[in-house]
């Protein structure tokens, strides 16, 4: 493992390992500090909570939240929900496919932008919504999407 | 002078925060002095960024508030409640909120949602001092009076679950909230946790003290980081207070309460499968019995409730089983904090006693579609509920009502289609959606979904329609009876009722429609 990897998954298991159902809280902490959990943490993991490998592996990849490799440098996640839908998320996000060239949980040749589907963020009266690096959105329109995205490849 | 310019997710996802600081900027340059207070959402949601003035009779409001607009509300003289195009008058007159009935919203928007003080000087902690001086049993037997169903979706009557924990006698119990919100259309739970946290961290410690939990997780969907935030820094201050820890407000008692992070799985809102993600493992749902009420988190006996199920609970312990269960019509006792959302002109939260129609919702409330075409449908309860035609809008918030003809209440969020919605594309995503989100226990629900999506596609394409059709309601018969859980079971509900009521979305004529969907 790289060292800043190493670091932040052997604090995250210090941190957890003796937490009640504490699987969750460390690959929350990883992926707080890498954008993804590492393939090569997982028998660190394994070890450390008594679990065997494919245990973990499974919960890693059972939840959506957990990415498997490293995100762009910014997350897009747009919200394709029904509240969002019935104000044109579809056309939002095909917008955004377009414009990015990219696909859903494709990230930008430069490296700039991950696009991510998200199934409600709780802003359904200000739809369509999206999230950008944890940040809400709301009433995005399409003009608004493209300048966002636009602001997003230049940083 | 102080300005409340809200800190609610949805005020800040149309840029409250960059109101906030030009409304800072513009009083420096003018040399006013303004205080400005993050406050929780009134609700609202259509005027968000809501910003609000303080005046001797009361606050007015305007929205929305863009930054753009606020050197001309200064020299417009907002800060002495000056008329100005943005302004709605005085905001608790305004019709959308003075028709409303909160109890559970009582405090959200009023001031600082992380002050403790805040919270004791407007009602906060007398239902925790007034259940502290009662048997836990007297606790309990208040919530089975007051009516009190849960509103995550089951709405099964909270009382007695809360029974079944005090019953079971154990070394640890637990007290879970079900935090995970992943109904499209829904946010009332963010709301309060953002807006109002400490009524949510007091409805737990009742429920701990009266039944002998001492320990309370909040399961809080990955979504939401403004509210894990605002949850974690009111827990933090309710333990300086000595509303949390060894000794609940000088009582002797214990309770804990700790925030816990979904990881993006809807199917983690359903208990079982809630639980076991707590636990650290993949969401999976459990087979019922035993009930989390006798055996739960970590085997032991848990009460878990709803976000908003548990915020209910303080006003109950302070004015009283009957205050509340006066409220309401049927077996639906009390207020629910009803969520218009989509396609809807005056989109919000409006909490009304059961009982309201969805006509009134939608046009007095509402005030029609966004997009000023005609309502199509309604999607009531959530991606499982049924779509709801126009015919049907004089139908109450109740839940037999709802359940009478097909469709549920849920969490109270109402996501509205105008015209231009395809009926069949949403009874696609229906199936789409159940696809992507199953814990794949049952094959029902993992591969008939799938499926389902495959043969919508046919249908849609028309190739062999009819036969299509007839396969599409055998599939969604046999998820219907062979699911585990609801979202086996009650996916079919969106997609029969959209193919019932909006047959020619489908190309199918309206006149051959079968009767039976
Ligand atoms: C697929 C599925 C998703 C659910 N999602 C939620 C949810 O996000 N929040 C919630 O409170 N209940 C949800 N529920 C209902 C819970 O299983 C449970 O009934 C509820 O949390 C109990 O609390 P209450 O009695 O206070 O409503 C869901 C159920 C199913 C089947
Ligand atoms: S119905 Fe679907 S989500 Fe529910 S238990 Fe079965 S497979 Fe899992
Ligand atoms: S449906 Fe998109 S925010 Fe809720």
């Amino acid at each position: 493992m790289p060292d800043d990897v190493n670091v932040a998954v052997e604090a995250a298991i210090d941190r957890h390992r003796s937490v009640a159902g504490g699987l969750l809280p460390l690959l929350h902490d990883i992926q707080d500090r890498l954008g993804y959990v590492p393939q090569s943490a997982i028998p660190d993991i394994a070890r450390a909570l008594n679990l065997s490998r494919a245990e973990v592996h499974g919960v890693v990849s059972f939840y959506h939240h957990f990415r498997q490799s490293p995100p762009g440098r910014h997350v897009l996640q747009v919200c394709r929900a029904e509240a969002c839908q019935s104000m044109g998320a579809e056309s939002l996000l095909n917008a955004l496919r377009t414009q990015l060239g990219i696909d859903l949980h494709g990230t930008t040749a430069d490296g700039a932008v991950t696009l991510e589907p998200v199934y409600c963020l709780g802003n359904c009266a200000c739809a369509p919504s999206v999230m950008i690096d944890g940040r809400v959105r709301g009433r995005v329109s399409a003009n608004a999407a493209a300048a966002l995205v636009s602001e997003l490849q230049g940083a | 002078m102080r300005v409340f310019v809200p800190c609610d997710s949805s005020a800040l996802s149309v840029g409250a925060d960059e109101v906030a600081e030009a409304i800072a900027e513009e009083a420096r340059k003018r040399g006013t002095p303004v205080e400005i207070v993050r406050n929780g959402s009134r609700g609202l949601l259509w005027l968000e960024p809501l910003v609000e003035v303080e005046t001797a009779k009361g606050r007015v409001g305007y929205g929305p508030v863009t930054v753009a607009d606020v050197p001309e509300l200064f020299a417009a003289g907002f800060l002495d409640a000056a008329d100005h195009r943005l302004g709605i008058g005085m905001v608790e007159s305004h019709p959308y909120f003075a028709g409303q009935e909160r109890l559970c919203f009582a405090r959200v928007g009023l001031g600082d949602p992380i002050s403790i003080e805040h919270y004791q000087a407007n009602g906060g902690l007398r239902g925790l001092r007034n259940a502290l001086a009662m048997a836990g049993a007297d606790v309990v037997k208040a919530i089975t009076d007051s009516g009190l169903r849960g509103r995550g979706g089951a709405a099964f009557p909270t009382g007695i679950k809360w029974n079944t924990v005090l019953q079971t006698a154990a070394d640890q119990k637990y007290v879970v909230c079900n935090a995970d919100e992943g109904d499209s259309g829904t946010f009332s739970d963010r709301m309060i946790m953002e807006g109002d946290p400490h009524v949510l961290i007091e409805g737990m410690a009742i429920a701990g003290i009266a039944t002998g939990a001492t320990k309370g997780y909040i399961y809080l969907r990955s979504e939401y980081p403004d509210a894990e935030r605002a949850l974690n820094a009111a827990i933090l201050r309710a333990e300086a207070h000595g509303v949390l820890g060894a000794n609940v407000l000088g009582s002797g008692r214990r309770f804990d309460l700790e925030v816990r992070r979904g990881a993006g799985a809807y199917i983690c809102g359903e208990e079982t499968s809630l639980l076991e993600s707590l636990e650290g493992k993949r969401g999976m749902v459990r087979f019922k019995p035993p009930v989390p009420a006798s055996s739960g988190l970590f085997g032991k006996p848990t009460v878990l409730n709803n976000v908003i199920t548990f915020a209910s609970v303080p006003i109950i312990l302070d004015r009283g089983a009957t205050f509340y269960r006066d409220y309401g019509m049927g077996r639906s006792r009390g207020t629910l904090p009803i969520q218009l959302t989509g396609n809807i002109k005056r989109g919000g939260l409006v909490e009304k006693a059961f009982g309201i129609t969805l006509r009134e919702l939608l046009y007095d409330y509402g005030g029609g579609s966004a997009s000023g075409r005609p309502i199509k449908a309604v999607q009531v309860g959530g991606p499982l509920g049924a779509y709801v035609p126009e015919s049907q809008f004089d139908l109450p918030f109740d839940y037999e009502a709802f359940a009478g003809v097909g469709a549920m209440v849920g969490h109270g969020g109402i996501v509205v289609f105008d015209d231009t919605a395809d009926m069949a594309k949403l009874a696609r995503y229906a199936m789409e959606f159940c696809a992507i989100e199953s814990c794949g226990k049952c094959t029902p629900c993992r591969i008939g979904s799938t499926r389902g999506v495959e043969v919508i596609d046919r249908i849609i394409d028309g190739r062999d329609r009819g036969a299509q059709v007839a396969l599409l309601r055998e599939l969604c018969d046999t998820m219907l009876h062979g699911s585990l859980c609801a979202l086996g079971g009650m996916t079919p509900y969106p997609v029969l009722s959209a193919l019932k009521y909006f047959p020619e979305d489908f190309g199918l004529p309206r006149e051959t429609l079968p009767a039976a969907a």
